[in-house]
């Protein structure tokens, strides 16, 4: 009888060991929503379509008429490297500044993690660009969503498209001063005939401590993109020099401009 | 009426009996069984067959499988005015049957509101072997390239999503989606698949050439003809290879160059990879039906084939760019006599395919 009641004791304590593993079961984990919130900026304002004057990095006043880019392959980093990857058929979406919908990209069944940070690549990656059109659906299809986003005579989606209105560009035939740079180019169908690849992979960092994403809840992530970057984030583009840039070589420079203007903002449980 | 007469008529009776009873109508005349209950969504299987004499297709047909309703629905869209903004213009607009599904009357391609476009319109034939489409190769997908005419301001000069959007409310549309894809939605995908589906069916084969390659019974060319290919062997097949007779690279064929400051300067190819290497490089087209689908060249300048050889005997220009296989022990040009050329001329005429060009499931219905 001396060992009976440590051994009761030792049992319960085993079983109710066993019932909180059992409640806390590893093999079903639960989710959460993320809620990234793209806020297109210019310096320290928030960027306003048409009407409100800019000034660039070369000191060139412009207005912006229009702002697209497409946001794909996103990953949910962890502090240990491990990652949760947004399922690729889900991972593509336009941001447009003319669709404040579009400007919130809402990832449903995302583990209950504390994440530190984010990959995501703008543009449309080169294994999606040559993809049959069956997998060109949302916001991918030429025939909807990415109407304007996609060159037909060069197969192959614009990653992102600024355009506006400045003193500073030449007139063109109807007098109007306009600039649009359209950049677009994932490295070419076939290894013999390359092109410029100007897919880009912005990888940030949640710096003011990790995105806790919680059963059932909401975490929002506010993602800021900056357009002055997008003339002067590595190497100042005067937009007197460079009023269009499409397919040229010159897209690089804007591709990596472009890849430094994106910053994390708020990051909280709504 | 003699009895010579009597005879004629009851020959051209049975002859035209015969015609008609063999004439590859594929179910065209309405369904002769009714299906009682359609259960479960089934389009009919479209018999695409490979000829004899070519190689592997190129397109991926697992992820577009002919049917009979898409390539009738292919086929409508195909000869409808629908797909340009005023309705003006259809794919045959510019792409004729007689002419190799090419355009002989303008050298450079002829648009909506009578705008002129930058290129000659190539024929349509054996698309399931190409592996990229255009002057410069711009696209390498079938079906991505209907987007390209519908959208191009100077060709149909509207957008893939109002073109959608005008099928989506037509009257007649709906239906044939339903026939060929199960439900009346139409898709982007759906839309452009069935124009594939119609295009992949037009395969030219039946050219007194093919014949004579596939060794068939009677085949035959004449002597100057098999001369002509003798020498085409020699002096071109180096790029128009193989059946396609193309090896689909982009090649300079040492053309005088258009001036900078001229609205016809093309630099092809550079304009999709921006690689120095590609300055002034098209396309190899193919010589199929190559006697109906004048005028020549990316720019259509030269009108006959007599033109085109003069040039490749004459008149090669040497670039940096110029093609290694245009310039042989520092002389550039190909080497052929005047009775050469003529022979060379008479062997492409055998490349015409009169079976492709009068084909009546190519024509509107």
């Amino acid at each position: 009888m001396k060992n009976a009641l440590p051994a009761s004791v030792m049992s319960l304590f085993l079983f109710l060991t066993v019932l909180a593993a059992c409640h806390n079961d590893p093999l079903e984990p639960e989710y959460g929503t993320v809620q990234l919130k793209f806020a297109n900026v210019v310096g320290a304002q928030d960027l306003k379509l048409d009407s409100t004057s800019y000034t660039n990095g070369s000191g060139e006043p412009f207005t912006v008429t229009k702002l697209n880019y497409f946001i794909s392959n996103i990953k949910l980093k962890k502090a240990d490297g491990s990652a949760y990857v947004v399922p690729q058929d889900s991972s593509y979406f336009l941001v447009s500044q003319s669709n404040p919908a579009s400007q919130l990209i809402t990832l449903r069944n995302v583990p209950v993690d504390d994440y530190t940070g984010i990959d995501f690549v703008v543009g449309v990656d080169s294994l999606r660009n040559t993809m049959e059109i069956g997998k060109r659906t949302g916001a991918l299809d030429p025939g909807g969503a990415a109407a304007g986003m996609y060159w037909d005579w060069n197969s192959g989606y614009i990653f992102l498209k600024l355009e506006g209105t400045s003193a500073k560009a030449p007139a063109d035939a109807t007098g109007k001063h306009n600039f649009m740079y359209h950049i677009g180019l994932f490295g070419g169908y076939k290894k013999e005939s390359k092109t410029i690849n100007n897919l880009r992979t912005i990888q940030l960092a949640f710096g003011t401590g990790p995105a806790h994403v919680i059963v059932n809840g909401t975490t929002g992530v506010q993602i800021k993109a900056n357009v002055l970057k997008i003339f002067d984030g590595v190497k100042r583009l005067s937009i007197a020099a460079h009023p269009d840039i499409m397919v040229s070589d010159s897209s690089e420079i804007v591709a990596n401009n472009y890849a430094k203007m994106f910053s994390v903002g708020t990051v909280q449980v709504d | 009426m003699t009895r010579w007469q009597h005879v004629g008529i009851l020959a051209a009776i049975v002859f035209y009996g015969v015609m008609v009873g063999c004439q590859n109508d594929s179910g065209k005349d309405g369904p002769i069984e009714p299906e009682p209950k359609p259960v479960e969504f089934k389009a009919t299987p479209y018999n695409w067959k490979k000829p004899a004499n070519f190689d592997d297709p190129k397109y991926d047909f697992t992820k577009n499988p002919l049917t009979v309703e898409g390539v009738a629905l292919g086929k409508t869209l195909f000869y409808d005015g629908i797909l340009s903004r005023d309705g003006s213009v259809t794919c045959a607009f510019c792409h004729q049957s007689f002419s190799g599904f090419a355009h002989n009357d303008h050298a450079l391609s002829h648009g909506i509101g009578d705008k002129i476009g930058t290129r000659n319109v190539p024929g349509i034939e054996n698309v399931a072997w190409k592996t990229a489409f255009f002057w410069d190769g711009g696209i390498a997908d079938l079906d991505l390239l209907p987007i390209s005419p519908i959208q191009n301001p100077v060709e149909m000069g509207d957008s893939l999503a109002n073109v959608l959007k005008k099928i989506r409310t037509s009257g007649q549309y709906p239906a044939l989606f339903k026939a060929a894809f199960g439900t009346e939605d139409v898709t982007t995908e759906r839309f452009l698949k069935a124009l594939s589906q119609f295009m992949l069916t037009m395969v030219s084969a039946n050219s007194r050439y093919d014949k004579y390659s596939r060794k068939e019974t009677g085949a035959a060319l004449t002597d100057q003809e098999a001369r002509g290919l003798a020498l085409f062997k020699q002096n071109c097949s180096g790029c128009h290879t193989g059946e396609q007779f193309t090896d689909q690279s982009y090649r300079n064929n040492g053309l005088r160059m258009q001036l900078a400051n001229s609205k016809d300067f093309d630099l092809g190819r550079y304009q999709i990879t921006l690689n120095l290497n590609d300055y002034n490089k098209f396309r190899v087209p193919s010589l199929r039906n190559v006697e109906r689908t004048s005028p020549y060249m990316h720019d259509g300048r030269f009108q006959t084939l007599e033109q085109v050889l003069d040039h490749y005997i004459n008149d090669v220009q040497d670039t940096p760019q110029l093609d290694p296989l245009l310039k042989k022990n520092g002389k550039t040009g190909v080497a052929l006599t005047a009775a050469d050329k003529s022979d060379v001329i008479t062997f492409l005429r055998t490349l015409t395919d009169n079976d492709f060009i009068t084909d009546r499931r190519f024509q509107p219905d």
